[in-house]
């Protein structure tokens, strides 16, 4: 199987390859159009800031790339916030893949700590990457924005509000989470993306 | 509902684990990344490596040991000891460690915190700061506890946080190594002041010392090294016993 994965100016890439490297498979991390285009599934990791990030993409015409990619697309994190229509985070214009915007924690009280970081459970629908998970399962965090619960919701997480920790539309998957980095539970995430 | 995190922290000098371990299933106990792959199965949250020699030459070791460590490893680690300078930091983070934590270079040169914060982001940049109660109130120290600082633990826990630190892992160096629990009451001071997580450590001898760091001492995570090493507080059963106290804790 042909893997890609997003290059662009985000940080923490390695730790996806690492992941699929422990899975057996080994990516290729491009920003070549064909190559990408070419993939028989695609990767769009990150952790950075919106609004630079988006700069980036555009100047480098990854945004039309991306939008336009048929096989499977797996944004984690950074990379799911923005398949979204606008970040709050530098006002940034994002991809528009997922019509709904991400906007800022806002937290209510003390024990509320702004970022949302460590391990919480995830509620799923039980498909697409997520197909045979029938009970929470915890996976690892860490972001201060969010996308609300949607239309495109595929998994639920409760921080300060309900929130949507993994998106799906199509052939666009997302998670707010970092499966790369949450153990077994992740391994098994990654897995059933492979095997879509 | 977030967890409450359970840390195991390994020091390593030469790329090895120091302080030896009981683990008899372990091929090599002195093997940072075969220890470090125990515990995650077993269920630790996160890990931390600490260089504890970090000389200039020994500190290629040490980053080559990160990069196996961040290829066999699915969970997040920080890695700490001989961060100088933000170039130590960029060094550390491409071998693939997922947080560094600063300690006297921070104290010395507290800009170091904001430089981290502004490359890379806050969630990387972990403040320790190493304290003890004199007769002023609790002090930081340097250097193992053996360097009076000019410096007072909570208004530099505050300075770290608004300077852009992602998390504190406050150890109190009256605590470490007696095993009579943590420093709950300025642990307790800490995290309701602060709007950033905080880490207990020093003094985890029994499982009720932990539920005193969560319930108590209001810690969002708390880390510990000889209990976990020696076996005599195995994770899983830790966990469990969190996890009966309606503590939020990831089985």
């Amino acid at each position: 199987m042909n893997i890609a994965i997003v290059k662009y100016n985000a940080g923490n890439i390695h730790s996806v390859i690492n992941a699929l490297g422990r899975l057996g498979v080994k990516a290729l991390l491009t920003d070549n159009e064909e190559e990408l285009r070419g993939a028989d599934k695609v990767i769009f990791p990150g952790v950075g800031e919106a609004s630079t990030t988006m700069e980036y993409l555009r100047a480098h015409n990854l945004d039309r790339i991306i939008r336009d990619l048929k096989q499977p697309v797996l944004g984690i994190c950074l990379g799911q916030q923005l398949m979204c229509s606008r970040s709050e985070e530098g006002n940034a214009e994002c991809l528009g893949i997922f019509d709904v915007p991400v906007l800022k924690f806002n937290p209510q009280r003390h024990e509320d700590k702004v970022p949302h970081m460590g391990w919480n459970t995830i509620e799923t629908d039980g498909k697409g990457i997520f197909k045979g998970f029938d009970k929470p399962e915890y996976v690892y965090f860490v972001h201060s924005f969010y996308v609300p619960v949607c239309d495109w919701t595929a998994a639920k997480t409760d921080y300060i509000l309900p929130f949507s920790a993994s998106l799906h539309k199509d052939n666009f998957y997302a998670t707010q989470f970092h499966p790369e980095k949450s153990g077994s539970t992740g391994e098994r995430i990654l897995k059933k993306f492979l095997d879509i | 509902m977030l967890a409450k995190r359970i840390i195991p922290c390994l020091d390593i000098c030469k790329g090895r684990t120091v302080k030896g371990t009981n683990f008899v299933n372990l091929r090599d106990a002195g093997d940072p990344v075969e220890l470090g792959k125990l515990y995650s199965e077993q269920g630790a949250d996160e890990l931390v490596f600490l260089d504890i020699t970090a000389s200039f030459e020994e500190r290629k070791t040490f980053t080559d040991l990160v990069e196996r460590i961040a290829a066999n490893i699915s969970i997040p680690f920080t890695v700490g000891g001989g961060i100088h300078e933000l170039k130590d930091v960029e060094r550390l983070l491409k071998a693939g460690a997922d947080k560094v934590s600063v300690n006297s270079a921070a104290i010395k040169n507290p800009k170091l915190i904001d430089e981290i914060a502004l490359n890379f982001g806050s969630q990387v940049c972990v403040a320790a700061i190493d304290a003890k109660q004199t007769d002023e109130g609790w002090r930081c120290f340097l250097n193992g506890g053996r360097v009076p600082t000019d410096r007072m633990l909570f208004e530099w826990a505050h300075e770290c946080c608004e300077r852009g630190a992602g998390e504190i892992l406050f150890t109190s160096m009256d605590h470490d190594g007696v095993k009579q629990g943590f420093a709950n009451e300025a642990l307790r001071h800490l995290s309701d002041e602060l709007s950033i997580p905080i880490i207990a450590s020093g003094g985890a001898g029994a499982k009720e010392h932990f539920r005193d760091a969560f319930l108590e001492g209001h810690a969002d995570a708390a880390l510990a090294a000889s209990v976990f090493h020696f076996g005599e507080i195995p994770i899983p059963e830790l966990k469990q016993y969190l996890c009966d106290l309606k503590i939020p804790i990831r089985l």
